[in-house]
């Protein structure tokens, strides 16, 4: 079983790994690269904690093979925050107490992301249909759709 | 430890605030490490062979080709453990079936090899014959004579006989009179109730790495809600001392109590022990929702007298949970918290712990509690409707207070649950409009809250700043709790202390987080930690002053003379004393061991307003308010997030989740797709009122808020769609199916 | 297991001809569920998303041709699409999460050959074609008949989906796609039903195709619904023909997502409410 050389973008960095045909872009992050803010809870595309960005598209890298990064810009939690300066979701989500065990918090904060890069003035149903697909089981998401709404208010006043 | 008189009318300088949490950058950057974050050198994969069959006698494992397969490592099952302690017994067992798989999923046998697709293949190499048995996974059929029973011989005393065996346990609680009371009713409603078994649903799946050396010390890193209780089952399991085993809590991602046993870690270590390298074992999703939690099923029958004017003249309820495959469901406390919001005279609860063919129960926030409350106030609330009465009157009338002899012994102290109906009553929610198809619903319930064992040690540092250890894993703020409280009692600013987990080796025994105690226990022995370290700072610096270390006194993070007489000395701040402490008598700390007794009940009231769709019978959450007692909020903003998130996981409960199996005794849903946990979309806000009456038994008032809020939903939900849908719906999840043909038989 | 990842149809079809157990890997979103789940062990996964063209929308005739790798989101940012055929971009925008929307198509639905499929009645409805590509040439096969029953479908060794074709929208004419789950995302539909509908100017019905999903072991063309409501206005009474015709033409089964008698009353209720939104669309109101 000989492994597949890859050649990828990842937050930003030029990157190559080797991966075994049948390991997903998830198991390469977290068991090759050592990115292991990018979570499984589930393994089959339901729970959402396993998303990134794969050339600015939101996906569930539970779902895609590693060998098909090749050529791809991947971004996941490790490159939201720039240096020691956190994203306006991230210090949102901490100022706002919009999670509790923490373990969806890297998915939601990448598909929240998303979201506000394509619709910077989101109603409150489309960041709740855009974020379904994000399993919270500790908040009951109130929390969370505050702080999106509220940074999305914030980012506005500020561009 | 009693509330302090002076906490009464005390301003907080901290606690009641709202500052940012000390593990939240890590949280929101990924760095913070969970159960499966974690790697070591030369690490191998663990796998577990679980049972295809509901119940089956296992007449042979033959794991030789497993074993010859290259990258293999060690191969475990049943025979590796010998004989355990009888104490956990059903908990080995539960980790790896001995003479007979009891459920799907149960595990059979363990791998650890040098990949996961070794490990994969080995398992497939395993050969297993059963002589597979007949099962049963409901309640009512495993308690029929001739139902296939699981176990011989656990029965005890308390069940009548004739019995299935399957029946293992019968209690009872109550005072008064029942046949008296009923006669006094102007109306006896009787129901029959029933609910599905969920899941606590965690996102994080259960992982662990285990390090096993051959002089007996192990190591093990694991996603617990208690890894004292890790270290104590597995020490008992494999007959290791305690203190020989390490157990480090990783972060953990969501447990609700399904995290208080264990179920991988007893395995790792012996492939850990069998392999001499370390091992690190992830569950799948589907392996979590097999193999791991779910809380009971249950039928419920409810009979309660009430008069015209609302008065409950007599209450009485038959509680009959599965706790799957070995003794041990939830149904005591349901038996014991159905009725405890209100004052009776005359009230009854029996409780049947019965067996079936299922995953073993776990806890399950407030376990059994939610059950009971859905069936007992969906009955006081058709009786109130039925009068014509308001739902929250008619609590209100009957509702338990200081000096009420509850439903199960205890004579409440100061309690809130008034208060609860009070908010609720004359919040605008309750007197807001409702649309066609649309129905309001309200509910209380009840949790007992726990204490126990706690240990906690403060540390000053020589630049006077503070670090607190506790033993118990922050599943959902607890480290902003535990610093916010150290710094108030200590007077410095809540930057100034930084909270940590320590392991087993660190700290004495410490009870797992379960019974909403963490706030309330951690934070009392947090609280006399730091009084012990300002004792020892008085009696510093009435040293460096030459003065009785009587006459000091700490305020504001600083020793000051107690008085006029005692000197004119100006104030030592804790800094101050830190920096010098070496010539003082050496390091400053303060630390506390307690049982914790004095949780402090707590009670809740829910309003949902739902709108139901009449030609599908789906329904849909319009608006949700919580109205809890908090005893006193240390952060306000978790202590909503857990109002909230309890109310959610009930609504989930209530009309969606639900443990699906087959003819075939194989669950049907062992995943997300189809083990259906609300989605952002399903949900409005939901909206809380904290309430504030303090526990006597707390220094500053604290109760537990954790599991109350998932106790009222299911009837505070149930209530609203019988209202909707005109017709009254007994049975969870109320899933559309189930409500549109109950709508088109009432039609 | 091999991973290839060919640049043209010929390569690609070489390779899936030339290897048994050989699986085409387009979005991914459930051939990797599987692929976990080991309900497949595939040899060879062939990942046809750097073919030339399966990953674009083009006009053709009047109509669309959906190459086999676009997403349901990028369908849904395709405003002449949207404009045309707004039902068939609902149905595919209706499958899984924003996460899945990234990577799902069209084709992988199609060839998933779930009977609960999303897309699919909603193409079916519209008169979508797939177009086959395999080691004989290629060929063009309507989507009604690609499913042959829970996870089979009439593609050969060798073959698979190039691209799906949308035909030209007729002169006011609407569809529509509305399916019933538990929840209000993430669910696999309990019953699906696709509609599309032409109107004449008396807003009588000229033209209608009914299609239901997850209600037999493979999508339904329900002529008798289109019967029920051809040459009539879409009132009451021909809304009630059209739920009856279709509660009728449903065969479903009681299974974890759903009963009998649920799924044949609901797919009648669902029919009526998207007959209204494809009557409503035919007519130029924006919906």
């Amino acid at each position: 079983m000989s492994r597949i050389h890859v050649t990828t973008t990842i937050n930003g960095d030029a990157t190559e790994f080797l991966c075994e045909a049948e390991a997903t872009l998830l198991d390469v992050l977290r068991d090759e690269l050592g990115l292991t803010g990018t979570k499984e809870g589930c393994g089959t595309g339901d729970c959402g904690a396993c998303s990134v960005t794969v050339d600015g598209r939101l996906v569930c890298s539970c779902l895609m093979l590693g060998a098909e990064a090749e050529g791809r810009e991947i971004t996941t939690i490790e490159g939201m925050a720039t240096g020691e300066r956190l994203h306006p979701l991230q210090k949102k989500f901490i100022e706002m107490a919009a999670l509790q065990c923490g373990i969806c918090t890297p998915g939601i904060l990448v598909a929240a992301k998303s979201l506000l890069e394509r619709n910077p003035d989101p109603s409150e149903e489309e960041v709740r249909y855009w974020l379904a697909g994000n399993l919270c089981r500790c908040t009951g998401y109130d929390k969370i759709i505050r702080a999106v709404m509220e940074t999305a208010a914030d980012m506005r006043r500020a561009s | 430890m009693a509330l302090d008189d002076s906490n009464k009318t005390r301003v907080f300088k901290v606690v009641g605030t709202r500052p940012d949490r000390p593990d939240g950058i890590d949280k929101v950057t990924g760095r913070a490490r969970f159960g499966a974050d974690m790697v070591a050198p030369g690490m191998l994969t663990g796998r577990i062979l679980r049972s295809p069959h509901a119940h089956a006698r296992i007449l042979r494992i033959d794991a030789s080709k497993a074993e010859a397969l290259p990258g293999v490592k060690a191969v475990v099952t049943r025979a590796d453990f010998g004989d355990v302690p009888d104490h956990v017994a059903d908990i080995m067992e539960n980790c790896m079936a001995g003479e007979k798989a009891l459920y799907d999923g149960h595990a059979i046998a363990a791998v650890a090899a040098i990949s996961p697709a070794v490990a994969r293949q080995a398992l497939r190499l395993i050969e297993v014959e059963y002589d597979v048995l007949p099962h049963v996974t409901d309640v009512d059929e495993a308690m029929k004579p001739d139902a296939p029973v699981l176990h011989e011989g656990r029965q005890q005393e308390t069940v009548p006989p004739g019995m299935s065996q399957n029946v293992i346990a019968r209690s009872e609680f109550g005072h008064g009179d029942i046949e008296a009371g009923l006669k006094q009713a102007d109306r006896v409603l009787e129901r029959t109730y029933r609910t599905a078994a969920t899941h606590q649903g965690y996102i994080e799946p259960h992982a662990c790495l285990a390090t096993m050396s051959a002089d007996g010390q192990g190591d093990l890193w694991v996603c617990t809600q208690g890894h004292y209780m890790v270290r104590n089952t597995c020490a008992a399991i494999l007959g290791l001392e305690q203190g020989q085993l390490r157990v480090t809590a990783s972060e953990i991602g969501g447990g609700f109590g399904g995290k208080t046993t264990v179920f991988l870690e007893p395995v790792a270590l012996m492939l850990a022990k069998k392999s001499g390298r370390p091992v690190k074992m992830v569950m799948s999703r589907s392996e979590v929702l097999r193999a791991t939690g779910p809380t009971s099923s249950t039928s419920i029958d409810v009979k309660i007298g009430m008069r015209k004017d609302g008065k409950i003249t007599a209450a009485y309820a038959e509680l009959r949970y599965q706790g799957g495959a070995w003794p041990g469901s939830p149904v005591n406390m349901g038996a014991m918290s159905g009725f405890a919001p209100y004052d009776l005279e005359n009230v009854k609860t029996v409780g049947w712990d019965v067996v079936t063919n299922r995953p073993k129960a776990a806890a399950y926030r407030a376990p059994g509690a939610p059950m009971a409350a859905f069936a007992i106030e969906s009955a006081i609330d058709e009786l109130a409707k039925g009068f014509g009465l308001d739902p929250l009157a008619v609590r209100l009338m009957n509702g338990a207070d200081e000096g009420t002899k509850s439903s199960y012994g205890p004579t409440y102290p100061a309690i809130g649950l008034k208060a609860t109906l009070e908010a609720a009553h004359k919040h605008p929610h309750w007197t807001a409009p409702l649309g066609k198809n649309q129905g309001r619903g309200v509910a209380c319930g009840f949790w007992f809250n726990f204490g126990g064992d706690t240990c906690v040690s403060l540390n000053v540092t020589p630049d006077g700043t503070v670090t607190v250890s506790e033993g118990n894993p922050d599943i959902g703020g607890s480290r902003a709790s535990m610093t916010m409280m150290a710094a108030e009692e200590l007077g410095i600013p809540y930057d100034q202390v930084r909270t940590i987990i320590a392991d087993t080796g660190s700290l004495g025994q410490n009870e797992v987080t379960d019974g909403s105690r963490v706030t309330f226990a951690v934070g009392l022995a947090t609280i006399e930690a730091a009084r012990s370290a300002k004792r020892e700072m008085c009696r510093r610096a009435a040293m460096i002053w030459g003065i009785d270390e009587q006459a000091v006194e700490w305020e504001d993070g600083a020793a000051r003379p107690a008085g006029p007489n005692a000197g004119k000395f100006p104030p030592m701040t804790i800094k101050e004393i830190a920096a010098v402490a070496s010539n003082t008598g050496g390091p400053i700390a303060g630390h506390h061991e307690v049982t914790a007794e004095g949780a402090g009940v707590s009670f809740a009231t829910h309003m949902v307003d739902v709108e139901v769709d009449p030609d599908t019978g789906a329904t849909k959450i319009l608006r949700y308010t919580v109205f809890q007692d908090a005893g006193k909020a240390v952060h306000p903003s978790y202590v909503e997030g857990q109002f909230q998130g309890g109310a959610v996981q009930g609504i989930g409960w209530a009309l969606n989740e639900e443990y699906i199996y087959g003819e075939d005794g194989i669950l049907q849903n062992a995943g997300f797709l189809d083990y259906r946990i609300p989605v952002a979309s399903d949900l409005p806000m939901i909206d809380t009122v904290i309430l504030e009456i303090p526990n006597p038994g707390h220094p500053y008032g604290v109760r537990g808020v954790g599991e109350t809020s998932i106790v009222p939903p299911l009837a505070a939900v149930a209530n609203a769609v019988s209202e909707a849908a005109g017709v009254r719906m007994t049975q969870l999840p109320m899933s559309p199916p189930r409500v549109l043909a109950a709508i088109q038989a009432g039609g | 297991m091999r991973f290839e990842a060919p640049r043209s149809v010929e390569e690609a079809v070489t390779a899936l001809a030339g290897q048994t157990g050989a699986h085409v890997l387009a979005g991914g979103t459930d051939l990797l569920v599987k692929l976990r789940s080991e309900m497949i062990e595939p040899e060879l996964i062939v990942d046809i998303k750097r073919i030339k063209g399966v990953r674009e929308i083009a006009a053709e005739k009047g109509g669309w041709r959906i190459g086999a790798a676009v997403s349901g989101a990028e369908m849904g940012e395709h405003a002449g699409l949207v404009a045309d055929w707004p039902g068939v971009v609902e149905a595919a925008g209706l499958i899984g999460s924003t996460q899945v929307q990234g990577r799902a198509t069209l084709a992988g639905n199609l060839c998933n050959a779930s009977p609960a499929a999303d897309s699919v009645p909603a193409m079916v409805a519209a008169g979508a074609v797939a177009r086959i590509v395999g080691p004989e040439g290629t060929r063009d096969l309507a989507v009604i008949d690609v499913p042959k029953g829970p996870g089979k479908t009439a593609l050969a060794r060798g073959e698979f989906i190039v691209s799906i074709f949308l035909p030209a929208k007729a002169p006011r004419s609407g569809d529509a796609y509305l399916r019933f789950i538990p929840r209000t995302e993430m669910d696999i539909a309990v019953v699906g039903c696709g509609i599309s509908l032409s109107l004449d100017e008396a807003d009588r019905v000229t033209a209608a195709r009914v299609a239901l999903g997850a209600v037999g072991p493979k999508v339904i063309l329900v002529e008798a619904a289109a019967e029920a409501i051809k040459r009539r206005v879409l009132d009451e009474a021909a809304l009630a023909d059209l739920a009856a015709a279709c509660s009728k033409a449903a065969t479903p089964i009681d299974d974890k997502r759903g009963t009998v008698d649920f799924r044949r009353h609901v797919a009648g209720v669902l029919a009526r409410r998207a007959a209204v939104i494809a009557a409503a669309r035919a007519k130029g109101d924006k919906a």
